[in-house]
């Protein structure tokens, strides 16, 4: 790792500053992604705003028919929240298979999702679920926020401070996970509200995070496992390595999807 | 450099660090706490993991500077008056150890599954909650056997400590 300054603003308001004054800066929330990259030399930022001391970022709230959670919110606080169990215990479910217990202990949503790894869990959450993003500028609707590989809406300056959970009717995550990293081979949230439906996959796109169309109509007509049977998801666009190829990996998006709806029908 | 200060085994300690300094060097190299090892250093195995403020971390993946004002306990900070943790002497008692070279990780974390899931461990939850800890000779089954009666041997200890809100 090279070397770097170090700052630990005690409030929002000073890291914003900072991130505004100091040159080549990055932020660190939980560090399970900067730091490794850091070693690795594939980043080796001159200043590091560390976002640990700020409390007003953490917490999650229920706020009328959303959940609410700020930025610094650990996996494993999510997981345990019994606000997030209640309301949207898909998410809670989510955040409880986000790498190692370790892991969850120190990553957070928002740098996870600042971060928008290709085979992270919860952009999927974020789109499906229909969450909106908040800054210390704008509310960001998901569905603009993530906008291809590790690249995301936010701007110079810019800091997430929570993300707002619409309460579904309905929703699951299944997840394939990569036997090593624990990161999604494939990961599919399928979400119900109201009349709308969403199924957003991880880990399988090359852009990353994205929704598949003729899953969602057919699960319109009638939100069934059955509804998913015979739909293919085209193996174009989709990540090969040595983990899967695409033709593997649109195979278990088929298989995840329907586990997904089966689960949160309660027919699993 | 940058000072930084915290409490480590119930001990204050501070020294000045350069800034990309990690919390297991700080422990190494600054306290010469070497119970605390580095295995992978990528975060993968788990043989570097401590408690930052009452939950297991891996401490080759946190800055030292991110626990300024913390309490962090390691391996050394376990046995208490001579007498080693029950979930030592588990350990011990089991065989839950070949090289040993995992064993400081192993029992850490395993303290943070009793304190998350409770004294009475089955076997799957034992091995779901160790995925982030890697022993190469091969010997979980002892380790698995280990956390379970350690967790049994826990009750009644002193309350465990609440992880930090």
């Amino acid at each position: 790792m090279y070397a770097f300054d170090y700052h630990r603003p005690k409030s929002l308001r000073q890291a914003v500053n900072l991130l505004a004054k100091v040159e080549d800066a990055k932020l660190l929330a939980g560090g399970h992604t900067l730091l490794p990259t850091m070693k690795q030399r594939l980043a080796a930022p001159a200043n590091i705003i560390d976002l640990n001391g700020i409390a007003e970022l953490a917490g999650i709230e229920r706020k009328g028919r959303a959940v609410v959670i700020g930025a610094m919110t650990r996996h494993a606080d999510v997981a345990e929240s019994p606000i997030v169990q209640e309301a949207i215990p898909a998410l809670a479910e989510l955040a409880d298979q986000i790498g190692d217990p370790q892991v969850r202990n120190r990553g957070t949503i928002g740098g996870s999702i600042a971060n928008n790894d290709p085979a992270a869990d919860y952009p999927a959450a974020c789109i499906a679920l229909g969450a909106t993003i908040i800054t210390n500028k704008r509310k960001v609707p998901a569905e603009e926020f993530f906008t291809g590989l590790f690249e995301t809406a936010l701007e110079e300056g810019e800091i997430i401070t929570r993300v707002s959970f619409p309460l579904p009717s309905k929703a699951a995550y299944m997840k394939f996970p990569n036997p090593a990293s624990r990161y999604a081979l494939v990961g599919v949230f399928v979400a119900k509200r109201g009349a709308e439906v969403r199924v957003a996959v991880t880990g399988a796109g090359a852009d990353g995070v994205f929704r598949v169309g003729a899953m969602e109509e057919a699960l319109k007509a009638r939100f069934s496992p059955k509804s998913l049977e015979g739909i293919k998801v085209p193996s174009k666009g989709l990540n090969s390595d040595i983990h899967a190829d695409a033709d593997y990996r649109a195979h278990l998006i088929g298989v995840m999807a329907r586990r997904a709806v089966a689960n949160a029908t309660g027919k699993a | 450099m940058a000072t930084v200060s915290m409490t480590v085994n119930g001990k204050h300690v501070s020294a000045d660090v350069e800034p990309r300094t990690l919390l297991v060097q700080f422990l190494r190299e600054h306290l010469r706490l070497t119970g605390t090892h580095v295995g992978c250093d990528t975060s993968q195995c788990g043989a570097c993991v401590v408690h930052l403020d009452g939950r297991a971390v891996k401490s080759c993946t946190t800055l030292a500077l991110t626990c300024d004002g913390a309490e962090v306990v390691t391996i050394e900070g376990l046995a208490k008056d001579g007498r080693l943790h029950p979930m030592q002497e588990a350990f011990r008692d089991n065989h839950g150890l070949q090289c040993g070279f995992c064993t400081p990780g192993m029992i850490m974390s395993a303290i943070d599954i009793v304190r998350r899931k409770g004294h009475d461990l089955d076997e799957h939850t034992i091995r779901e909650e160790l995925e982030g800890n890697i022993c190469r000779c091969t010997g979980y089954h002892n380790i698995v056997r280990a956390v379970a009666a350690g967790a049994q041997a826990m009750k009644g200890g002193e309350p465990l400590k609440k992880a930090a809100e």
